[in-house]
């Protein structure tokens, strides 16, 4: 339940040693870069977008290139290959890799400019073949397209849009004679002709040939259409050669693939170092760097810069207006929980971490939300042996988020027990069918069958709802203590505790809710007066309190009256609880329904085979939905009903000058976030 | 009075079977108007599809409290095996036990859809934002809870009522 302390970290050193300086930091990765120190006339901050610039650019240039890369060797990304992690490669190779850079960023350019030839050559392929296909009709032709006629002759060649016969058009043209009419070919849509005529013809024959729709051929070429056609055909296989030898280049860099991967990693480093050299103030030969440590590290660190540098090192604690960082600290039990607070937000300037409290209440509401331990059970194995097969190598947010459903799972199967539910009721299901049984259930419960005593069920939903209520109350009262508003602690925590308490006994004290939820307490009657008394009191307490950051004794009393309506708000809170009973209820009933379904079918030699699958199948499908139904109701309660008593968030994380790799882990490089 | 208590049954399964229905059509009209606004955002962005998911698949959850109730009720009117033996009043009571979750199943997830929909604008646009967008269709979902509660609580009670 905290959060570590952090101190404000001066480095003044010269500018000879920079980068060095700047690498080490980046491979500690414990600093959070900050301006706190003004400009003046001697220190300036430089401005590094342009280089951050170009860099980016060459991340985007790598991306894309290894993108063509995946396309033409196809690469299969599975969804496992997330848990493989990163490969741990020594300091010197990312020191040495300035070197081979250029080349990389190069080879990256050429993957890109032999993909766009490939596309530029499809596209003429597409282009060729569309003329090869206007001239096909064309290829008995043995004179060029363009063809007009010799000294004393005219040519026409071109098309009707109907199939023709030679008859037919001899018929037509016979006051012209002397004509020859050759048909190169005909289909259904077209006739091609070639017309030939004496040259006083000329005009009137190809005005009767274009009162019949003749049009001449849409493309003029001055060779034979079969040469045109050999060029054409040539060109497509040269164009296809080409794509070829480019695809082939391409795959011949696959070798370059993993020197890609780290330049992308390279520039992102570089990009964070440029990033944290636009905050340093620099002078002609002097910087000076600022921002946050962790204070369990300052010390180490600058014991460690003035034995290997020359340059000065001040500590200080942060100063009020600071807006600190956030940087948890947690036991393995409460961790995982901290991304679910960072999600809400991460704590506020002077606010606690809640990650310890929420960590009690959020394994067990999920549990019953869940509440089958045969879900429970397969949850918590599938985590372990992911955390046990790829525990070391994956990153920490998704180690993180397997331990949290680990745990999650192991408090499913706790309630699962508890109500005896095992996916459904499979053990009765299974015992009835195959193998007879009759004394049912098989499982007894440990404690009730939630859908038997629905009402029992429900008021203990609500027993959890206002314990976790309570507790958030508390929190709330610890923070005060804190800030040492004793007043506050008991105005805002005990009148609302005296109030609350009171209030659900003597709602228990009515006959008509113990007949509701079936509960029958014997209250002797003096508590019951005690607590009508104290009722009364604590809310007087309230109207009187509750508004007292209004000086106007009037607006005061009236801010208090509001604050106590706020009671119907805990009213809502309480009942919104009741989701536990009607979320465990329906992966319970629903599971039921799968096996009934199931055992519909379990007659017939096939019988259990089906049987099985039904219930594979049925139960894989009940199980997604519900996890996903108690992952975001947990989630809801935490956040609306629990925060909302106490908690504000409003933090920054604490986002260390580090090493932001994604395929490859630097040796002795530490980051915060990620180990 | 004889022949209409035959009847009983009737009324009962009519409200097993609208309240299968009617949440189950809402469900699938809101979870496909969620895809409609999830697969644009796949398109732009294919590393939300996770994300996007559970937004889409919130408001499915209303047709599932409605086959709960649907088969709570079936196997207390005895269509699931048993005596089918209601009484008129009996059926009437199982028909409107069924109401909350019929009519705030069917608004309720319409509603959420939308929410949801208005959430996935929020994961496309800041990602890391995801916790909060989730709370948003989620707060509607209430609503469906608190009518599955009475809808549950009265089909139980009504098959411990004499009449």
């Amino acid at each position: 339940m905290a959060l570590l302390q952090m101190q404000r970290i001066y480095i003044y050193a010269l500018n000879k040693d920079r980068k060095q300086i700047l690498d080490f930091l980046q491979g500690q990765g414990v600093v959070e870069v900050r301006t706190m120190l003004k400009e003046d006339s001697i220190f300036h901050k430089t401005d590094f977008t342009a280089k951050k610039h170009e860099v980016e650019i060459n991340i985007e240039t790598a991306k894309e290139a290894l993108d063509i890369l995946n396309v033409h060797l196809d690469e299969k990304q599975s969804l496992l290959s997330m848990l493989n992690g990163r490969k741990e490669i020594p300091f010197e190779v990312y020191q040495c890799f300035h070197e081979e850079y250029q080349s990389i960023v190069n080879i990256a350019k050429r993957i890109i400019k032999l993909e766009k030839m490939i596309a530029e050559n499809k596209a003429e392929i597409l282009k060729l073949q569309t003329q090869i296909e206007i001239l096909k009709p064309w290829l008995k032709l043995d004179i060029p397209l363009d063809f007009k006629g010799t000294k004393h002759t005219s040519g026409f060649i071109g098309a009707f849009p109907k199939p023709w016969t030679l008859e037919e058009i001899y018929e037509k043209k016979a006051l012209y004679m002397p004509l020859d009419v050759e048909i190169v070919s005909s289909t259904k849509e077209q006739t091609c002709i070639f017309v030939m005529c004496t040259n006083e013809n000329r005009d009137k024959v190809f005005e009767k040939l274009r009162d019949l729709d003749f049009s001449l051929p849409s493309i003029s070429i001055d060779k034979s259409p079969a040469e045109e056609y050999n060029l054409l055909e040539h060109g497509v296989e040269e164009a296809q050669t080409e794509i070829n030898n480019a695809i082939e280049e391409i795959k011949s860099y696959d070798k370059d693939r993993e020197k890609l991967l780290f330049l992308t990693d390279y520039d992102t480093m570089r990009i964070d170092k440029y990033e944290a050299m636009g905050n340093l103030l620099q002078s002609k030969n002097v910087f000076i760097l600022t921002g946050f440590i962790p204070k369990k590290d300052g010390e180490t660190v600058k014991n460690l810069l003035t034995s290997k540098f020359e340059l000065a090192v001040e500590l200080t604690e942060p100063k009020k207006k600071d807006e600190v960082p956030i940087l948890y600290k947690n036991n393995g039990f409460s961790e995982p929980l901290e991304d679910i607070v960072s999600s809400y937000s991460p704590p506020g300037k002077g606010e606690m971490d809640p990650t310890m409290v929420m960590s009690l209440f959020y394994y067990a509401l999920f549990g019953l939300m869940l509440s089958d331990a045969g879900y429970g059970f397969v949850l918590a194995l599938i985590c372990s042996i992911g955390l046990i097969k790829f525990g070391k190598t994956i990153k920490r947010p998704l180690k993180n988020t397997l331990k949290m459903y680990l745990y999650c799972g192991i408090a499913t199967m706790f309630w699962g027990v508890l109500f005896s539910s095992y996916f459904g009721d499979i053990f009765d299901v299974v015992g009835q069918t195959f193998f007879g049984a009759t004394k049912l259930p098989v499982i007894p419960p440990v404690w009730f069958f939630p859908v038997e005593k629905p009402m029992l069920m429900l008021s203990f939903s609500m027993l959890i709802g206002v314990i976790h209520l309570l507790a958030g109350l508390a929190m709330n009262g610890y923070q005060m203590a804190k800030r040492k508003d004793y007043k506050g602690i008991i105005y805002d925590v005990v009148f609302w505790y005296v109030l609350l308490i009171s209030c659900v006994i003597l709602l228990l004290s009515l006959e008509m809710v113990q007949n509701i939820l079936n509960i029958y307490v014997n209250l002797p009657e003096f508590v019951v007066d005690i607590c009508s008394i104290l009722a009364v009191v604590s809310a007087v307490g309230i109207i009187l309190t509750n508004g007292r950051e209004s000086k106007n004794p009037f607006k005061r009393i009236l801010k208090g009256l509001y604050a106590l309506y706020g009671i119907s708000g805990y009213l809502s809170d309480v009942l919104s609880y009741s989701r536990l009973l009607a979320l465990g209820l329906a992966t319970g009933v629903i599971g039921s329904v799968i096996n009934q379904m199931a055992a519909m079918t379990a007659g017939g030699p096939l019988g259990p085979f089906i049987f099985t699958i039904i219930v594979i199948f049925g139960h894989a499908l009940n199980l997604a939905i519900n996890f996903l139904g108690a992952y975001v109701h947990t989630n809801r309660l935490q956040y609306v009903e629990f925060f909302g008593k106490f908690y504000e968030g409003g933090g920054k994380l604490f986002k260390p000058f580090g090493v932001n790799t994604k395929y490859y882990k630097i040796k002795e490089s530490r980051n915060y976030g990620d180990n | 009075m004889e022949i209409i208590n035959d009847y009983g049954i009737v009324l009962a399964l009519l409200g097993a079977v609208l309240v299968a229905l009617v949440p189950g059509m809402a469900s699938a009209k809101a979870v496909s108007m969620g895809g409609v606004a999830g697969a644009g955002i796949i398109t732009e962005n294919p590393s939300l599809f996770g994300k996007v998911l559970i937004l889409q698949l919130l408001p499915g959850t209303q047709g599932i409290y409605g086959l709960l109730i649907a088969f709570i009720t079936l196997s207390q009117i005895g269509v699931l095996g048993g005596s089918g033996d209601i009484s008129f009043v009996k059926g009437i009571l199982y028909l409107a036990a069924c109401m909350p979750m019929i009519i705030v199943g069917y608004t309720s997830c319409i509603r959420q859809s939308k929410a949801s929909i208005a959430s996935m604008g929020v994961v496309a646009k800041k990602p890391d934002q995801f916790g909060k967008a989730m709370i948003f269709p989620a707060m509607v979902e209430t609503y469906a809870i608190l009518a599955l509660l009475i809808s549950l609580l009265a089909v139980n009670g009504v098959g411990g009522i004499n009449i």
